[in-house]
């Protein structure tokens, strides 16, 4: 009898790892149909290589549209990364010091931006931007996105911190290392997995972002979300699966590299040892 | 070197921190605040009618107005004709007093040049409505910079003529609508990830390694995935000739003139919305599920329990912080869901982040919109506060 409720079990966990893959696992093929429909054409199930084509990939490298967007997307990411990691990664030194004052407090505020919804978030700076002058500019977006990435990276370097012990930045001031020399020879080596962690989480939290995108930016700044947005609530085409598809194995990529990342620091630190 | 360093390392941290908290208060805390104002602030017919409000405000509000306030009216009415706002002028007074539209652009096309020692009688003679103490009462009211109306407004409520605080027409409860059936959804997303998710920690947490390592990969590749592209997916899966259906279709379970509607409305967002947030019910319970010591059940078993018993007695109880944590954060998330519901809702799939977009981007009463921004903003905090007091908002885990 225990065995029949473990095979119920066992089903219902492979049900539910289907329905949590599945959107995944259904795009990527049907952006490879050579029909414009959204269901799989009897070809393509005969796996009939005439079923298949690259067309809607070859529809976005046509697409005045659509490489404006990969451009915006790439470079309002790569900017907002940047204001994100430098802010956040020098909090986090701050706030994991044993000698921080009110720290509960500044990390709750520090944190705060992620835990809001982003449609609030959005319709504050929508109105803040509008009276000063920020609205349709890729600045505003830029330091939008860089607001909701830092506390990703706050979060990793911190947890990278959490082992580190203060007490050799006291043991190099002694050595006569200035407090730079001590940061970037002592501390830096340290966090430097936390803070290229960080940093991704901060670029994909951008280049995925739309809502705020879509209060905020003008045609000229539209990124990729952005028009998939447009291009799901106007008239959907299938190069939008093949965009998708992009942005998966975009994910795969990044993911890879943060666990690439991880085993790397291990092996490092064993080394080290 | 060492006395300097630790005379200055008492204000490093405090340095250290400064540029990023300085950041988040202008960027975000700021822009929150103002939000806030907007809320209860409100100038334009204040703005646009300057002294006729400012006479106004010491109208008594029982007889009609004096001639002044005709002629002050008369000549800002005037004004606003040439600069071609008398018309959101008009849509804004009679949001207050209902029917009293037309009156404006009426009286725009036939006042000028107008001169007359009695105004009333003129201003009375081109639309009677101006007789009308209640238009006054609403002109006032409009006038007035700072008001609760978008709080009353965004709960269904009205001031009624004598200025009583009265429930809207039942037909007009839009709304409160909106709020049950936010909270019903976050309620049945939060159930639907605890049931489907729950399981999947399970399995990740105990079986071997490398299997462990792609089973959890399939949980965050999804979680990373752009919400669009996830949402696009489910479009393609849950048409009525899509995917899902040809399957039902195929094996015969449904037949094919009886295709199920499962997109564009409620079904669709609540499929999709569990699918987008189980990874944080996953994700928590995994990591607390794979610390309990496996010898526990073993030891359980030894003593006697069977695997419910076991399971119930010992294992469930050591696993609900992260499954607890999880399901909150799922429904917190999902009170503030917009993407997902815009896209696979339909009309009844709509949640009251939408409505926040529309009254925004759509009906431009920015006022309303900014209300309910923060009824749903202070919901939130109240409730991440519950979560702060429980688990620890600096417990979350990316990865």
């Amino acid at each position: 009898m225990w065995n029949v409720g473990k095979g119920v079990l066992t089903l219902f966990v492979v049900l539910g790892f289907i329905f949590l893959v599945a959107p995944l696992l259904v795009i990527i093929p049907l952006s490879f149909n050579a029909e414009p429909y959204f269901t799989f054409t009897e070809g393509m199930l005969r796996l009939d290589s005439e079923a298949y084509s690259l067309r809607w990939y070859r529809a976005i490298f046509e697409s005045e549209e659509w490489l404006r967007a990969i451009q915006n997307s790439f470079f309002i990411g790569i900017c907002a990364t940047i204001v994100a990691t430098v802010l956040g990664t020098l909090a986090a030194l701050g706030l994991n010091d044993p000698r921080m004052p009110f720290r509960r407090f500044v990390s709750a505020l520090i944190i705060s931006p992620i835990v809001t919804p982003i449609i609030v978030v959005a319709v504050g700076l929508y109105f803040f931007y509008t009276d000063i002058g920020l609205g349709q500019t890729y600045l505003g977006i830029i330091l939008a996105h860089a607001m909701i990435g830092a506390p990703y990276v706050v979060i990793t370097v911190s947890a990278s911190l959490a082992n580190f012990d203060y007490s050799l930045m006291r043991a190099a001031a002694s050595l006569g290392a200035s407090p730079w020399t001590a940061f970037r020879r002592v501390q830096l080596p340290n966090i430097s997995r936390g803070v290229i962690t960080g940093a991704l989480f901060a670029f994909i939290n951008s280049f995925d972002e739309v809502v705020i995108v879509y209060f905020m930016a003008g045609v000229e700044q539209r990124t990729i979300p952005r028009e998939m947005w447009s291009g799901i609530r106007e008239e959907i085409s299938p190069t939008i699966l093949a965009i998708a598809t992009l942005l998966i194995l975009f994910v795969i990529l990044v993911l890879i590299s943060v666990e690439l990342l991880k085993s790397f620091g291990e092996k490092h630190k064993l080394s080290a040892n | 070197m060492l006395a300097r360093h630790d005379r200055n390392s008492r204000f490093r941290p405090i340095s250290l921190a400064l540029p990023l908290v300085a950041f988040i208060v202008i960027t975000f805390l700021m822009p929150l605040g103002n939000m806030i104002k907007e809320s209860f602030y409100d100038a334009e017919v204040a703005d646009a009618l300057p002294r006729t409000i400012r006479l106004l405000n010491d109208w008594d509000g029982v007889e009609l107005p004096a001639e002044e306030v005709y002629r002050a009216i008369a000549t800002e009415i005037v004004v606003l004709q040439e600069n071609r706002t008398i018309g959101r002028i008009g849509i804004r007074v009679n949001r207050v007093v209902s029917g009293t539209r037309s009156v404006w652009g009426k009286t725009a096309r036939r006042i000028k040049g107008i001169e007359t020692d009695d105004m009333i009688t003129a201003m009375v003679g081109i639309d009677e409505r101006w007789s009308d103490l209640a238009l006054w009462q609403g002109i006032k009211k409009a006038g007035q910079r700072y008001s609760a109306k978008n709080y009353l407004h965004a709960v269904d409520l009205t001031r009624g003529d004598d200025g009583a605080i009265v429930r809207v027409d039942e037909k007009q409860r839009v709304y409160n609508t909106l709020y049950r059936r936010t909270l019903y959804v976050a309620t049945a997303v939060t159930l639907l990830c605890l049931v489907i998710g729950y399981p999947i920690a399970y399995a990740i947490a105990h079986t071997p390694p490398i299997l462990s390592k792609i089973l959890l990969l399939c949980v965050l590749v999804p979680f990373w995935t752009s919400l669009l592209a996830r949402a696009t997916s489910w479009l393609v899966l849950l048409q009525s000739q899509g995917v899902v259906n040809d399957l039902l279709v195929w094996f015969g379970i449904v037949p094919d003139d009886g295709r199920l509607s499962l997109i564009r409305n409620m079904t669709g967002t609540l499929i999709a919305m569990t699918q987008n947030l189980l990874p944080f019910v996953v994700l928590p319970t995994y990591a607390v599920l794979s610390s309990i010591p496996p010898t526990y059940m073993r030891a359980a078993a030894s003593l006697g329990a069977n695997p419910v018993q076991a399971f119930v007695r010992v294992y469930w109880p050591q696993s609900l912080p992260g499954a607890a944590s999880g399901c909150l954060l799922v429904f917190i998330l999902s009170i503030g869901f917009f993407i997902t519901p815009a896209i696979v809702g339909g009309t009844d799939g709509q949640l009251i982040s939408n409505m926040i977009d529309y009254q925004i981007n759509r009906a431009n009463n920015w006022g309303l919109g900014a209300a309910i921004s923060v009824i749903v903003l202070l919901s939130v905090l109240i409730l991440y506060v519950v979560f702060d007091r429980w688990v620890g908002v600096d417990r979350l885990k990316l990865s």
